[in-house]
């Protein structure tokens, strides 16, 4: 690989991604989802729920994805879905973040009962399937993009709870914690100066890998009715839709499909990168 | 024997845990059970509700609720579903077979045909084979179960005209029909898991072909077959069990969404009708089921890694 010329200085992240070209290829499919979503009423060509030409048509001229079961333009609709998936994951990865790190955090620093407390909350939701979880909180909460978001938000939130523990427990025993304190630093000071440092390089990776599940849940939680509600476009949504007519007309259960795929596969590649190049002494498999 | 022990008091710790956790769920639900029971809020007169109440005992406080609803679920009793009438018991019992013969040959089918792809892949050390491997499991944690499973189907209708039977056929009449049913829906699930356990074994493998004790095998003139298999794999397959059991969540998640699609009446089939008919007593009970089937096998999980590596007891 041939590296930049001494005189110009590049960024240490910048010069490892272009070494990892597996997470610069996630890196751009999530930057293309993240900008056809930011643009989706200018890239769209059509109103995604404005029924506007036969059913069922076979991508080409003028419906370049086609039109689905209703007659509604098939690339517009996986245009505003792109809305939809990102708005979910990363509000419910939001969710997860603040409840679980928060909770790993205080687990980790206070000890005691606190740990002991939080901890086991956590092996409880951890002691059913995610899907399964999710579909009984969204089934209590009822269907809407919202409760999905917090049913995902609850889900996810253990795993960031683990991943925050560690390190805090690590840290906790550490002399420099004791001088800080000796110092005179508050408590809110010693987590937000000495702490967080060393506990944001695992959430983080773990934040991005958890978009790409977020995502797949919200596409599977809207696939089976529990989700996105109807006219709004959403891939599970579509791909649910599309099930009763993918015998006439295949496009409508493969185009959304690929949508999910792509983007979640970019998750993943860029989680996949971030670990490496944050986390040398995990190795990827 | 002491791990045993402590591990199997935690396992009745987490049930225990989970049962309050669905206990509180079903009671957030929007308006009491009452009405539901009731066809709606407002049909029943305020002493009509009253006696409801104390019928079924919710006029009591929450602990003593949940202690009864506890010992009644031990005695086997785990209400009336509030559509059909039916014991909830006798349904679930009739459904977890279903559910357990999709997961266990899932489970076979990734581990026979992932890890030996996995064991060939590591004698393999062309950059190439390590790229088409790191992609491959990347694409099965990526494309999810259920486009598959649909994607599936459009190809076998249109190659074989072939649609998912509308009955379900239990393996103890028809064997043979029963496997042709289960094959699409096992190889839905199990094409993604596979991926990612290819990946693991390959890596895990690698890591343990490079130890010492691997070279004394070759050295002392054994076939690579006998060192792969023999020295290298027990070794190597730790963490792929630990994978395995991690993906168990994962699996039994996909069940759910799997059964839907090809109409197999198994447990995930029970939760998404409970769920559309706001049957909660059906809920409730294949929620539960879920959990325990769940932390059963993270158990035996546990437990096969202190056969694979007696070490582990002793920690």
């Amino acid at each position: 690989m041939s590296e930049a010329p001494s005189g110009r200085r590049t960024p240490r992240w910048l010069r490892a991604l272009r070494r990892n070209p597996a997470a610069l290829i996630g890196a751009a499919a999530v930057g293309a989802v993240v900008c056809v979503a930011l643009a989706a009423p200018v890239l769209a060509p059509h109103d995604p729920v404005a029924q506007i030409a036969t059913p069922l048509r076979p991508p080409g001229h003028p419906h370049l994805g086609g039109t689905d079961e209703l007659g509604r333009d098939e690339l517009s609709r996986l245009i505003f879905g792109a809305r939809v998936s990102l708005y979910v994951g990363v509000l419910a990865v939001a969710i997860a973040l603040g409840v679980g790190g928060t909770s790993g955090i205080a687990a980790g620093f206070y000890g005691g009962w606190v740990d002991n407390i939080a901890m086991r909350v956590m092996d409880v939701l951890f002691s059913l399937p995610a899907l399964v979880l999710a579909i009984a909180i969204t089934s209590i909460l009822g269907p809407s993009l919202t409760n999905v978001m917090i049913a995902i938000g609850i889900v996810y939130a253990p795993t960031f709870a683990r991943i925050a523990r560690g390190p805090t427990l690590a840290v906790v025993g550490l002399p420099y914690i004791e001088a800080a304190r000796a110092l005179g630093a508050s408590n809110r000071i010693i987590v937000l100066r000495h702490v967080l440092p060393n506990v944001s390089a695992p959430l983080l990776v773990q934040t991005t890998v958890s978009l790409s599940t977020a995502i797949l849940t919200e596409a599977a939680l809207s696939f089976l009715g529990l989700g996105t509600q109807p006219p709004t476009a959403s891939w599970g949504l579509m791909l649910s839709a599309a099930r009763q007519y993918m015998l006439i007309d295949p496009w409508i259960a493969v185009l959304p499909g690929c949508a999910i795929a792509v983007t979640v596969l970019g998750f993943n590649l860029l989680g996949d990168g971030l670990r490496d190049l944050l986390d040398p002494r995990i190795r990827t498999l | 024997m002491r791990y045993l022990i402590r591990r199997g008091l935690w396992t009745v710790a987490v049930l225990v845990g989970v049962s309050v956790l669905v206990f509180v769920l079903v009671r957030l639900l929007p308006g009491t059970i009452v009405d539901i029971l009731g066809g709606g809020e407002g049909q029943l007169s305020p002493d009509q509700r009253a006696a409801v109440m104390q019928q079924f005992g919710l006029d009591r406080p929450l602990p003593v609720q949940y202690l009864r609803w506890v010992g009644s679920m031990l005695r086997g009793d785990f209400g009336w579903s509030f559509r059909s009438g039916q014991p909830v018991g006798g349904l679930l019992v009739s459904r977890l077979p279903i559910t357990l013969e999709l997961a266990v040959l899932s489970v076979a089918g990734v581990s026979l045909v992932g890890i030996p792809l996995g064991i060939v892949a590591s004698v393999s050390r062309s950059v190439r084979v390590k790229t088409l491997v790191q992609v491959v499991g990347l694409l099965g944690l990526s494309v999810p179960n259920f486009w598959i499973a649909v994607l599936l189907i459009i190809a076998a209708s249109y190659l074989f005209h072939w649609l998912p039977a509308l009955i379900y056929v239990p393996p103890w009449t028809h064997p043979w029909v029963n496997l042709q049913q289960m094959f699409l829906p096992v190889f839905s699930l199990a094409l993604g898991l596979a991926a990612v356990v290819v990946r693991m074994t390959r890596s895990s493998m690698l890591e343990v072909l490079g130890q010492e004790y691997v070279k004394v095998a070759h050295a002392k003139g054994l076939s690579t077959g006998a060192v792969l298999l023999r020295h290298a794999l027990r070794n190597a397959l730790i963490p792929v069990v630990t994978v395995l059991g991690l993906q168990m969540g994962y699996l039994l998640g996909g069940v759910v969404i799997t059964e839907q699609i090809f109409g197999l009446p198994g447990l995930g089939w029970t939760l998404l009708n409970g769920v559309y008919q706001r049957d909660y007593p059906v809920v409730q009970g294949t929620v539960l089921l879920f959990a325990v089937t769940f932390v059963v096998t993270n158990l035996g999980v546990d437990l096969l890694y202190t056969f694979l590596d007696p070490r582990i007891r002793y920690e």
